[in-house]
């Protein structure tokens, strides 16, 4: 069910193509345009990230510095090289840094996706481009939201979506290249207690329709993240430029 | 109510991120101690870093700790550990490890910005004059373009001519895309480019030691910086 797909664009990528939408907040909170671009079908795995430290000891969870991730990284390790008994090889790779992630991806040609990228991809359901519109879309994102631990689920159990791209809702929120981008209560480290306000209270509840909910809690969290944080239900995949013009 | 019970175990997930932070310690050097850079409970010292509970901000090494990683390596904490590329104003490529060995005073900003960036501009000038002569040889005010497509080292130069800020203690940076974003998320400084000239940005100056930890940071505009010059001239020799 999840074995790589061999004709994708680059190996266990697809391709997307991109055009203009409007994100829930983007530029001036209008119009964005998103250009083609490759995205990993699924997101990077616990055994894609044991083999990428193999590689790359800098990211082994002792040996990681300080400046790149705070003390929960990797905690669902049991060492530097194995996963604890009770994780899946095949479960979303979580408690990463937004640092390690970044590293990650350029380690293989890529790069994380943008905020606009991830939403644009994500706004898809399993027929349709823009599915924000439908209450099917948005009641399933909303479920899954609130199923306990599904981040210990393994990849590709959720149907893909019209991209032929899995697991962006239901499994693990994911870091993206500009997470840093949302400014949503003003600005600055200051908000943080606020963000959680937010986050948690009364401007979400309000939201008048459930696409903005959704939408809501991810920009939320993304506006509450620093990049040394890991955590539990936190993941990424990687995208890529795309060579068609 | 479903959004209900999500709500709190969300809360629960934020809280217990916000807590991991604060139990971030050192593996090497037990001996290190921090302080809250407000010093909002007195003289009180935590072994730990974290955030001070009445101020919130980053807890500081205090001082005399730091000189025990004066040997010529950098701690696990330095901003010295990014290997990106930066061109300065003179054109010259460099990485952060060849501003050690003075404080550093660091601000991001963009030239083409009317708004806010006159103000930390000026609030960075307003800090370098009140630092005593003897001891602007060992400070680098240093001033990050968050728009490195527009800002390239010409531009910069120009600008520091402009703003008569073209003296050596004057550094202005031009990074890479990805260079700036990573050193942004280091300071934890947002920002958005909102239009194709407009970025929105955190007002953050940030100082360091001579061996690239932060040590304190400044927060908004036109604020009161006494704090900020104390850091400074308390561990600028």
């Amino acid at each position: 069910m999840i074995q790589p797909l061999l004709f994708a664009q680059s190996k266990g990528m697809v391709s997307i193509k991109g055009s203009r939408y409007i994100p829930l907040y983007g530029r001036d909170s209008t119009v964005v345009e998103v250009k083609n671009f490759e995205i990993d079908i699924y997101p990077v795995t616990n055994a894609d990230f044991v083999s990428f430290v193999k590689k790359y000891p800098k990211w082994q969870k002792s040996k990681v510095i300080k400046l790149f991730a705070d003390k929960s990284y990797l905690t669902n390790w049991k060492n530097d090289l194995q996963l604890k008994d009770s994780e899946k090889p095949d479960s979303p790779v979580t408690y990463i840094s937004w640092f390690a992630a970044k590293d990650y991806c350029e380690c293989q040609g890529k790069r994380l996706p943008t905020i606009d990228e991830w939403e644009y991809v994500a706004m898809a359901d399993e027929t349709t481009k823009d599915a924000r519109v439908k209450a099917s879309y948005n009641k399933q994102i909303l479920a899954w939201y609130e199923a306990p631990r599904s981040n210990e689920n393994k990849i590709g159990e959720h149907p893909k979506n019209v991209w032929g791209v899995h697991d962006l809702h239901g499994l693990v929120w994911e870091w993206t290249l500009d997470f840093n981008s949302v400014l949503i209560t003003g600005e600055s480290r200051k908000d943080g207690d606020k963000d959680s306000n937010l986050f948690c209270g009364s401007a979400a509840v309000n939201a008048t329709d459930l696409m903005n909910y959704a939408a809501f809690m991810r920009y939320a969290i993304r506006g509450s993240l620093k990049a040394k944080y890991s955590m539990k239900n936190l993941g990424f995949r990687c995208v890529k430029d795309s060579d068609l013009k | 109510m479903k959004f209900l019970k999500y709500i709190a175990i969300v809360l629960i997930v934020v809280l217990s991120v916000l807590s991991c932070n604060s139990g971030n310690k050192s593996k090497d050097n037990t001996s290190e101690v921090y302080q809250c850079p407000m010093q909002c409970e007195g003289d009180k010292i935590y072994d730990e870093t974290g955030n001070c509970p009445v101020c919130k901000m980053d807890l500081a090494l205090v001082e005399n700790n730091l000189k025990t990683v004066d040997d010529g390596s950098i701690s696990e904490a330095s901003i010295f550990n990014l290997t990106s590329n930066w061109h300065t104003e003179e054109g010259k490529t460099i990485q952060l490890e060849n501003l050690k060995g003075k404080t550093l005073v660091m601000v991001m900003i963009y030239t083409s910005c009317k708004a806010a960036c006159p103000r930390l501009v000026a609030d960075m000038r307003n800090i370098e004059a009140q630092i005593p002569d003897e001891k602007i040889k060992n400070i680098q005010f240093v001033m990050v373009s968050i728009d490195p497509e527009t800002d390239t080292p010409e531009k910069l130069k120009a600008f520091a001519k402009e703003n008569v800020m073209d003296d050596d203690q004057w550094t202005f940076l031009q990074g890479s895309v990805s260079g700036v974003r990573e050193f942004a998320n280091v300071l934890s400084v947002k920002y958005k480019e909102i239009s194709p000239v407009d970025f929105s940005h955190s007002n953050i100056i940030s100082i360091f030691n001579s061996q690239g930890e932060l040590i304190h940071q400044q927060e908004g505009l036109g604020v009161n910086n006494k704090e900020t010059i104390e850091t400074i001239l308390k561990i600028t020799p």
